[in-house]
């Protein structure tokens, strides 16, 4: 069975000049090995391909429980000089969630 | 000593709505509200407009701002603190200053300076972005360097009700009350760690309390048009309890927390400022109450040696046009007006982007989703170093109403002064925070 990152978690894009972060949180903290397990950096780098053209590092934060994603080079350049409409890539929290992984 | 310590933010931006804090003030029973203000390339506009005007060159809203809040922090014995001054805090504070005059009431401001080290700068130092010379960016226009809780510490010891600050940490404008109400040592880096997470919770105001969070449905959020900005209660021992004013909408969640605390962090181990690295990993947030969170377990490292230093430079000009087609083929349609504009620019511009919104402007892709929509507005960008030659791009876009495809109309064009933003690192001992005190 295949299921929508949107149909088990949120996220919260941020920026740091030319770096993406990405939060990724279960609704139900149950399903965080599930996303642990589904959701690498490899996963993401691949799934984000058109938009991260650097590379992509995972963080596990098991208390909350959440993932992080942080993603650079991702903002063509960043906030103050990209040619984007969404220069600092806060719409990108729902490109995550666009992910279907194996359940 | 107070056993308790409470702040309120009621601003996440230069821009953020001018009622939470005035709703805070009255009825949060705060001792602290912060309004933090400043972005990364706001006090590179702010100096260009001081460069212009030595009178200027602080927050745009301080005035609308502080207008009506000042009565109220005075009454209900609330001390302000805020990064407003932006590129100019002691005009902020003179500012500040004659409001209390016009209004009949006494005030002393506090401000901090020292953050402006552009004179200190030789344009040769490396751009932790690019790895090349900051120079090598563009024209420099600005340097700040973001201080911290030590420097703010000594505005906090005077009588000032008001501190005004430029470029600082934003969780530092939190951290900085705590330490001087607790007395806590700037070596005890576990309390500073914990401090520093209880500001970033709080530093972008209705972030915490609801707001950037809805999607209808899945994630409701009660009376949105009323949200109320949080403040947070700190205990000696670091124990930080999160609220809002009763009856303001919104709402403070353990998920609406957990996004907040990663928001814009990089390495969640290691979140540094000028303080303190803290340690987000083993944070734990506890639901206490209806819209009532606590948070404990935020620990720290020793603080950087060096201090982080924002650089602004003249990036040129953007010009962007734009243009909408609706109905049969409007994507068929727009993007044989973006192929037109593509032959008829790219010599001349070395950067130009042609974006189809209602389809893949945003994210840059669509995942594969099939793309028919109603309608499209074909959106083209390009940098220039001059306004004029940045008008073209505007101009090109309006000419496809009688040059281009069927039934395109609405057409909008704009131009854009674009400051870029680097930074370098600046030792410690090369910045030297100083307190004014300003009397109304």
């Amino acid at each position: 069975m295949s299921i929508k990152l949107y149909d088990i978690a949120h996220s919260r894009a941020g920026d740091k000049g030319n770096t993406l972060t990405l939060s990724l949180i279960p609704y139900d903290p149950a399903d965080y090995p599930l996303l642990r397990d589904r959701v690498t950096a490899e996963v993401v780098q691949t799934h984000l391909q058109t938009i991260v053209t650097g590379p992509v590092t995972r963080y596990e934060l098991p208390n909350l429980p959440a993932l992080h994603f942080v993603c650079q080079q991702a903002l063509t350049g960043g906030v103050t000089t990209s040619l984007t409409m969404d220069t600092h890539g806060k719409s990108l929290s729902y490109a995550l969630l666009e992910l279907y992984i194996d359940a | 000593m107070k056993q308790r310590i409470r702040i309120g933010c009621a601003a996440g931006f230069s821009g953020d709505r001018l009622e939470p804090a005035l709703l805070l003030t009255q009825h949060g029973q705060l001792d602290y509200l912060v309004l933090e203000c400043l972005a990364e390339r706001t006090i590179a506009l702010a100096q260009k407009r001081k460069r212009h005007d030595p009178t200027q060159g602080y927050d745009p809203l301080l005035e609308r701002r502080l207008e009506g809040l000042l009565p109220l922090l005075l009454a209900n014995n609330v001390r302000l603190i805020t990064n407003m001054g932006a590129a100019n805090p002691l005009a902020a504070a003179e500012k500040i200053a004659a409001i209390a005059r016009r209004l009949g009431l006494s005030v002393t401001i506090a401000v901090l300076t020292g953050d402006d080290v552009f004179d200190q700068l030789s344009g040769d130092e490396t751009a932790l972005e690019t790895g090349q010379p900051l120079c090598a960016s563009g024209p420099l226009l600005s340097a700040n360097a973001y201080l911290g809780t030590d420097a703010i510490l000594p505005a906090l010891a005077t009588d000032a009700q008001i501190i005004i600050t430029g470029r600082v940490a934003d969780p530092s404008l939190f951290v900085a009350p705590l330490v001087y109400a607790f007395g806590w040592p700037l070596t005890d880096w576990d309390r500073l760690g914990q401090a520093t997470v209880v500001g970033h919770l709080m530093e972008c105001a209705g972030q915490l309390t609801g707001g950037y969070f809805a999607d209808p449905i899945r994630k409701d959020i009660p009376d949105m048009a009323h949200l109320g900005h949080p403040f947070v209660d700190v205990t000696a021992d670091g124990m930080a309890v999160f609220g809002k004013v009763a009856g303001t909408g919104g709402k403070l969640s353990l998920a609406t927390a957990k996004e907040q605390l990663l928001y814009e962090v990089m390495d969640p181990g290691q979140y540094i400022t000028p303080d303190v690295v803290t340690d987000f990993t083993q944070v734990r947030l506890l639901e206490t109450g209806p819209d009532q969170i606590s948070a404990t377990g935020g620990r720290g490292n020793s603080r950087p040696d060096t201090l982080k230093v924002s650089v602004g430079y003249d990036g040129g000009f953007i010009g962007e046009g734009e243009i909408s087609y609706a109905g049969s083929n409007a994507l068929g349609r727009a993007e044989l007006a973006g192929s037109i504009i593509q032959e008829r620019l790219q010599d001349q511009f070395s950067d130009l982007r042609i974006d189809y919104i209602g389809s893949t402007s945003v994210h840059r892709t669509n995942f594969n989703q099939p793309p028919a929509p109603y309608e499209i507005r074909l959106r083209v960008a390009g940098r220039a170093t001059t306004a004029q030659q940045a008008a073209l791009v505007g101009e090109e876009v309006e000419a496809l109403y009688t040059n281009g495809p069927a039934g395109g109309g609405g057409a909008r064009k704009y131009v854009h002064e674009v400051v870029g933003i680097v930074s370098t690192l600046l030792d410690r001992s090369q910045i030297n925070p100083q307190i004014t005190l300003i009397d109304a």
